[in-house]
């Protein structure tokens, strides 16, 4: 006999039904039947109440990235609403899966440019997976178990639930759903045999495979089976900024990032490997520079579990498709054991001569002013490289990425496609609870973390224990850097006048520490790692550092600066 | 009927205006660019045949992935198709074939989006249908309006003191036509093309298939 509750409590239930315990919100007007609701699951959904909706959102992907389950945020209609239109922009092109529920004024006044009335469904319809409004009560378990699936299921994305008041106060005979097929929808395409036969045969008969490895091998919980068919054939790596942590970053095969600010190693390998192996990545701009020189000397191919992926960018010879845990293994089965021992030797003086030029004085400057590169290696050794990495986005990103060292997968989180300023503080502490285990390490810059900054808030009432390193250069330093190299240095609205960080973090209760001299930096890092708790780490970097190497935008992928 | 005959042919091929008096009514218009098969850029006209669940809001989300990447859309129909509950939408628009191929991956990563293919003209059946309001006053002034009509195979549907309408079935070319040599005289008050719709020629009905084929995974994951 199904129990007669309310459209809110069916939500509650659902969610419980799909293993949600954790939710990031915001409540308000509109989503109030809810937060009512949610009054009486408290002991079984823990609630992280944010300061700014956009805080939910991105705090949700922090907990998906590190976690693999779906992150989870309820905020309100109309601003709300909206607020959290970054975040799922960002999830979608970064594949993060999570639901988005969102209040909406009851159906009579749909249409009627009510208080608080934005078309979300409309607004979000692009930029999701999937975006519904729940209408009925009686629609509300079917939408929630939907939304699930489809967050979570193929290539993950966002999913937008958009629930009118009314659906929230009906009453309804709850009965849990649960969906797991929809007919119009196929996640993971179908394995083929002939194909896993010919991706072998092409990787058998190459002399120099070069592989480059994306977020889809983290999706896919693929990082054992990636590992196996690297080893197996004894094939060089590259990763994007979203696979960094897909294979360790020590292990021989891992030659590095790719990208404008990757390796040497890797981007000029591109251009003369004679197969290019792509796993779970998308060919970004960021990480091919000019498509038209792009690895056309060789064969290439790209396992990927989203159709619309293939050929979207970069021509490629064969299509792999399906979930990479799958494919990778079936076509490992059918590698011959290889060295390719003077191909991966080719890499050496790449890497020798990147060291020389510019990662030694990155992280191994003897004086001057403390160096983004430095701080971020030295965080990285201190907490024996086990440590989760998240960004914001600038400088902090380019120079976390490029010399954090990851040995356990799901370390990374950053805001890759959309490019989020603003993102890391929210996702920081999203990933606090997605792997409360771990050690949760943000760096980010004066500028993005002023984006966010309220969720300092959050931090301080929930204890999250996120180490925030906030590398202080007086500048939107990536912006800065560019108008040095391509705008004549003229710093149109780059330098930045900052506030004490100190004293807002001891506004906040969380315990701070500033370092400007090198010779006190290694003891600042340890009393960080030491804390139980939140900790702000302020290091005063040099002002006019800049990321290097780079591909300058649209330049050939193998034609990197060293030195500006 | 006209509707198989073969879409490569252009206005002035089309037979029905062989005739000499015909050829000189034919002013050059606007429309005579759009009736050759390819557009100023020299990308072909493609027939998208697109078929979803009837769920609300997948109309903006279709067409969004035209103009996101450029796409103009020249024609759009979408009803209910034969298969109970799937709406079937057929798009036309002037793109590359590479192009093509993206916005059928793109349009069919939407969920309730069932089947997207595209199709050259050769490969479909075409049908469209326009309405034409003509004066009564200056129709009885010209004496080639009923001429006109005939040989286009036209009809009259309604006369009346002021105005008379004419309904024209057919291909864009055959529509075009007829309604630029109304035009020429002056006789037309309003004119009004339908969106195109499209069977296709193959003998294979792809979305019957696809269904069979998913109904039988849902059954095996029972």
């Amino acid at each position: 006999m199904a129990e007669r509750i309310s459209g809110a409590e069916a939500l509650m239930r659902s969610l419980v039904n799909e293993g949600v315990e954790t939710l990031f919100g915001y409540p308000g007007g509109a989503i109030m039947p809810v937060y009512d609701a949610l009054y009486d699951y408290r002991d079984r959904l823990n609630h992280i109440l944010v300061r700014h909706e956009q805080g939910a959102v991105h705090a949700a992907q922090g907990f998906a990235r590190v976690s693999g389950k779906v992150g989870c945020a309820i905020v309100t209609s109309g601003p709300g609403a909206t607020n959290t239109v970054t975040g799922i922009a960002d999830a979608m092109i970064d594949s993060t899966p999570m639901v988005v529920i969102c209040g909406q004024v009851g159906t009579s006044l749909l249409g009627t440019d009510a208080f608080q009335e934005v078309d979300v469904v409309g607004v979000t319809s692009p930029i999701s997976k999937w975006s519904y409004q729940i209408r009925r009560a009686e629609d509300v378990a079917w939408a929630v178990s939907r939304a699930f699936y489809i967050a979570k299921s193929g290539r993950p994305g966002p999913v937008v639930l958009d629930f009118a008041k009314n659906a929230q106060t009906a009453m309804v005979d709850y009965e849990p759903a649960k969906v797991d097929f929809i007919r119009s929808y196929q996640p993971v395409p179908a394995l083929n045999q002939e194909v896993i036969k010919q991706a072998a045969k092409m990787i058998n008969e190459s002399v120099k495979p070069f592989v480059l490895v994306g977020q889809g091998v983290e999706l896919g919980d693929a990082r054992e089976e990636l590992r196996e068919f690297l080893e197996k054939a004894q094939m060089p790596a590259g990763c994007t900024l979203l696979g960094l942590s897909a294979l360790p970053s020590d292990h021989p095969l891992n030659k590095g990032m790719l990208g404008m600010h990757g390796n040497l190693g890797p981007n000029v390998m591109t251009n003369q490997c004679d197969l290019l192996i792509a796993v779970g990545m998308r060919f970004d701009d960021r990480v091919t520079g000019n498509l038209k020189t792009y690895a056309k000397q060789a064969k290439i191919i790209h396992f990927d579990i989203d159709p619309s992926e293939i050929n979207k960018n970069v021509k490629v010879d064969l299509a792999v498709l399906g979930d990479c845990k799958q494919t990778l293994a079936a076509v490992t089965e059918l590698l011959d054991e290889t060295t390719h021992k003077s191909w991966i030797d080719g890499f050496k003086p790449y890497e020798e001569k990147e060291y020389n030029k510019v990662i030694d004085k990155a992280i191994h400057p003897k004086s001057g002013p403390l160096l983004m590169g430095e701080v971020v290696r030295k965080v990285s050794e201190a907490s024996n490289h086990e440590a989760i990495l998240v960004t914001d986005v600038g400088q902090n990103q380019m120079f976390g990425c490029r010399y954090f060292k990851y040995t356990k997968g799901r370390s990374v989180v950053t805001s890759g496609g959309c490019g989020t300023m603003g993102f890391g503080l929210p996702a920081a502490i999203g990933a606090t609870f997605g792997a409360p285990d771990r050690t949760v390490c943000l760096f980010c810059g004066d500028g993005g973390l002023q984006m966010t900054i309220q969720e300092l808030g959050t931090i301080m009432e929930q204890g999250a224990p996120v180490k925030i390193i906030l590398l202080n250069n007086n500048y939107l330093g990536n912006v800065r850097q560019w108008q040095a190299m391509f705008f004549n240095h003229r710093y149109s609205f780059t330098p930045m006048v900052n506030p004490d960080y100190d004293m807002i973090a001891k506004a906040y209760g969380i315990p701070a520490r500033t370092v400007v001299e090198r010779k006190d930096l290694d003891a600042a890092i340890k009393d960080m790692l030491a804390t139980d708790g939140p900790y702000l780490l302020q290091c005063a970097v040099l002002e006019e550092d800049d990321v290097l190497p780079m591909t300058p935008p649209g330049a050939d992928v193998d034609c990197m600066m060293l030195e500006v | 009927m006209n509707n198989n005959v073969n879409q490569n042919t252009d206005c002035s091929a089309c037979g029905k205006c062989a005739d000499a008096e015909e050829k000189q009514m034919q002013p050059e218009t606007s429309h005579r660019a759009k009736l050759s098969n390819l557009d100023a850029n020299g990308n072909p006209l493609y027939t998208f045949l697109i078929y979803s669940e009837n769920t609300p809001g997948l109309l903006s989300q279709i067409t969004a992935v035209y103009t996101r990447r450029q796409v103009n859309i020249e024609s759009l129909n979408v009803c209910a198709s034969s298969t109970p509950g799937v709406h079937k939408f057929t798009v036309t628009s002037y793109c590359t074939e590479e192009m093509a191929k993206m916005l059928t991956k793109q349009i069919e990563k939407r969920i309730e989006v069932l089947k997207a293919n595209y199709y050259t003209d050769d490969e479909i059946f075409i049908l469209e249908t326009s309405l034409i309001k003509i004066s009564t006053k200056r129709m009885l002034q010209e004496r080639n309006v009923g001429r006109i009509v005939r040989l286009h195979d036209a009809h009259i549907v309604e006369v009346n003191p002021t105005y008379a309408t004419v309904e024209k079935t057919g291909i864009t070319a055959d529509i075009l036509s007829l309604y630029d040599n109304l035009n020429q005289l002056g006789v037309v008050l309003q004119f009004v093309r339908s969106g195109r719709i499209a069977i296709t020629k193959s003998r294979v009905e792809h979305l019957d298939e696809y269904l069979a084929e998913r109904e039988r995974e849902r059954q095996n994951e029972k």
